[in-house]
């Protein structure tokens, strides 16, 4: 396993490059601040699915709750910034950090739970902070949000969707080196150890608690800086951005993509949001129209997108890869 | 004010046990946590709405609700659940919850957003209770839901005891390929109970239209609620589901009552997160072994 690893290493890169040439020509694509707009948000709710998705498809924990991360960056960094005056590059990081502790510290009771128990522990505990987040009106601005401070880096002022879509594809792009590295290393093996069996795994002496806590910890700290990022780009935040329906739509980007799929979590994020935007034409139609699509794909597709699409066409592109290479030398 | 509290705590926990009940059922013959479970509970109460503001009578129109989210659930199974046999358990959550929104987006465009309200099945008038702890009210229809929710709880227990059908799920919970062995049809036993769960669901949603109205989006928080209750009493534990709904409702009433009614939800998870962290199998769950 070890070798396979390290013999890797030169064509695990090529993925990444790829990613990073597909964000670099995506701007040609895009025509006008609307679309750089949706693809700011894809970029976003891809960050967040990264790292849920090392929960689910690599360390098979469920987490019904992640919202309540992604809102609590949101809020953290926002309330840092406009009622302590705290500068933003400050706030930022200091908010994620503090999400990371509660993580840890929700983390270490919730999950010796497993399964459905995971879920529902994780779920109330995502559905308690946003009906908190609504209720302490004076502070958060209750249901109706609250306005949040733009990003600044020194007295330079990020505005405009141009500049936010680089700052938010450099985000990504790390995220995701980050979330490869991981699953490549030592660490990752255990995690999928443990998603396979918890017992087998922790009687090959891998410590299952101390694993799980890390990548909850670390999943939740994606989701933070996602949800800080976007609230410093949009200006403003509502408790809907840590509610329950949100940490369903995360999870269902998710495993709509394809889980333990880095790609696939990308995938999932940019066409779940991007779908409800082009279905905006159908008007009444939109919310059937999109739970059709959510139920066709899981049924036919249940390993999501990305996984069956790969295992379907991988033969026929490895062959054209193959024919390429051979043409070359 | 005491009495009052938990008669409305009984009262909101006989819906959830109801709900709860629904989740169980689904989850002991398929392993499937049933997202849409609130969803019936719409369906029961807008189609009885909608029915008796067309001039139905109101028990025809309790009689068709029922029948119209029980043929939901079948088409449910068979359409969704059925062919995606085999998917792992997120898979499936996932599928629920595509159905969710679906019938949310369905219920919008058959009735409308707006909210509705099923009269009471027999009147208005509070009834005046004098008790030591003070007098209190208490609305016809809060008998209704007690009564139903007691009668519907009954029967079930008649019915998995006692009739072969019953038998037959039940056997299905325990070890599907031996029920199978033993020429019990798997995929009927899921049709089976996805209509039972959505006949009960459906019930609920009858008997709380008149006290809570109901629209297209009044299932998310009763099927969430729902699903706490089945998980403080032990994932699929029938007495488990009903001990874990009336428990739910009480805590969230006294909550509401002496501590901040704006809180009343919070209540409700708070409770589950430190049930789940003190007794992990739930109230009356069993304690479950991994196979290796």
């Amino acid at each position: 396993m070890a070798s396979s690893a390290a013999a890797r290493p030169s064509g695990s890169r090529k993925p990444l490059l790829a990613l990073a040439a597909v964000l670099a020509a995506a701007p040609l694509a895009l025509a006008n601040n609307y679309t750089y707009e949706v693809a700011i948000l894809v970029g976003l709710n891809a960050l967040a699915c990264v790292g849920l998705n090392l929960l689910i498809g690599y360390a098979g924990q469920i987490s019904l709750g992640h919202a309540a991360f992604f809102g609590l960056g949101a809020y953290g960094s926002a309330l840092l910034a406009s009622r302590y005056g705290w500068p933003t590059l400050v706030s930022l990081p200091t908010a994620v950090a503090a999400v990371g502790l509660l993580a840890w510290a929700i983390g270490r009771p919730i999950l010796r739970l497993k399964g459905h128990y995971l879920a529902m522990a994780t779920l109330g505990f995502g559905i308690i902070v946003s009906i908190v987040l609504s209720i302490e009106d004076g502070i958060t601005g209750g249901p109706d949000g609250m306005p949040v401070p733009p990003l600044k880096i020194a007295a330079w002022t990020l505005a405009g969707e141009r500049t936010w879509y680089w700052l938010i594809a450099a985000a990504l792009l790390a995220a995701v080196w980050l979330a490869r590295n991981l699953v490549d290393s030592p660490h990752g093996r255990a995690l999928r150890a443990l998603h396979g069996s918890e017992t087998a795994a922790a009687a090959l002496g891998v410590d299952a608690a101390r694993h799980k806590l890390f990548v909850f910890v670390l999943s939740a700290l994606f989701a933070a800086t996602a949800g800080a990022l976007a609230a410093h780009y949009s200006g403003f935040i509502t408790p809907a951005s840590a509610s329950f329906l949100r940490s369903i739509e995360l999870v269902t980007m998710v495993v709509f993509g394809g889980m333990a799929s880095t790609f696939g979590a990308i995938v999932g994020a940019a066409v779940l949001t991007t779908l409800p935007q082009l279905l905006t034409v159908l008007k009444e139609y939109e919310m059937v129209v999109l739970g059709a699509v959510l139920m066709a794909t899981m049924i036919f597709m249940p390993r999501g997108i990305v996984p069956t699409l790969a295992s379907a066409l991988g033969p026929t592109l490895e062959k054209a890869f193959a024919a390429t290479r051979g043409k070359r030398f | 004010m005491l009495t009052q509290t938990l008669l409305s705590g009984l009262t909101a926990g006989a819906i959830y046990a109801l709900v709860a009940l629904g989740f169980a059922i689904i989850y002991n013959a398929s392993q499937v946590i049933n997202f849409a479970q609130g969803e019936f509970v719409m369906i029961g109460g807008m189609t009885a709405a909608a029915l008796v503001e067309a001039g139905v009578p109101l028990p025809l129109s309790i009689v068709i609700s029922i029948a119209a989210a029980t043929a939901v659930g079948l088409l449910l199974a068979k359409l969704a659940i059925e062919p995606a046999r085999g998917a792992s358990v997120v898979t499936l959550i996932i599928i629920t919850i595509g159905a969710s929104i679906l019938l949310r987006g369905l219920a919008t465009l058959v009735w409308d957003k707006k909210i509705h309200r099923l009269p009471a099945f027999s009147g208005e008038t509070p009834i005046v209770l004098g008790g030591a702890a003070g007098s209190a009210t208490l609305l016809p229809q809060v008998l209704w839901v007690l009564g139903a929710g007691a009668a519907a709880v009954a029967l079930l227990t008649w019915f998995f005891r006692r009739t072969l059908a019953g038998k037959a799920i039940l056997a299905v919970s325990y070890n599907p390929l031996a029920a199978e062995l033993m020429g019990i049809s798997v995929r009927r036993t899921l049709a089976a109970s996805f209509a039972l769960s959505a006949a009960l669901g459906a019930l609920a949603g009858v008997l709380i239209a008149p006290i809570a109205f109901t629209s297209w989006d009044s299932g998310v928080m009763l099927g969430l609620k729902g699903f706490a209750a089945a998980i403080l009493g032990g994932l699929g534990s029938a007495a488990g589901a009903v001990a874990g709904g009336l428990a739910l409702g009480l805590v969230e009433a006294l909550g509401a009552g002496y501590v901040s009614s704006a809180y009343k939800d919070v209540f409700a998870f708070l409770i589950i997160l430190a049930a789940l962290v003190f007794l992990p199998d739930g109230l009356l769950g069993r304690r479950a072994a991994e196979r290796v």
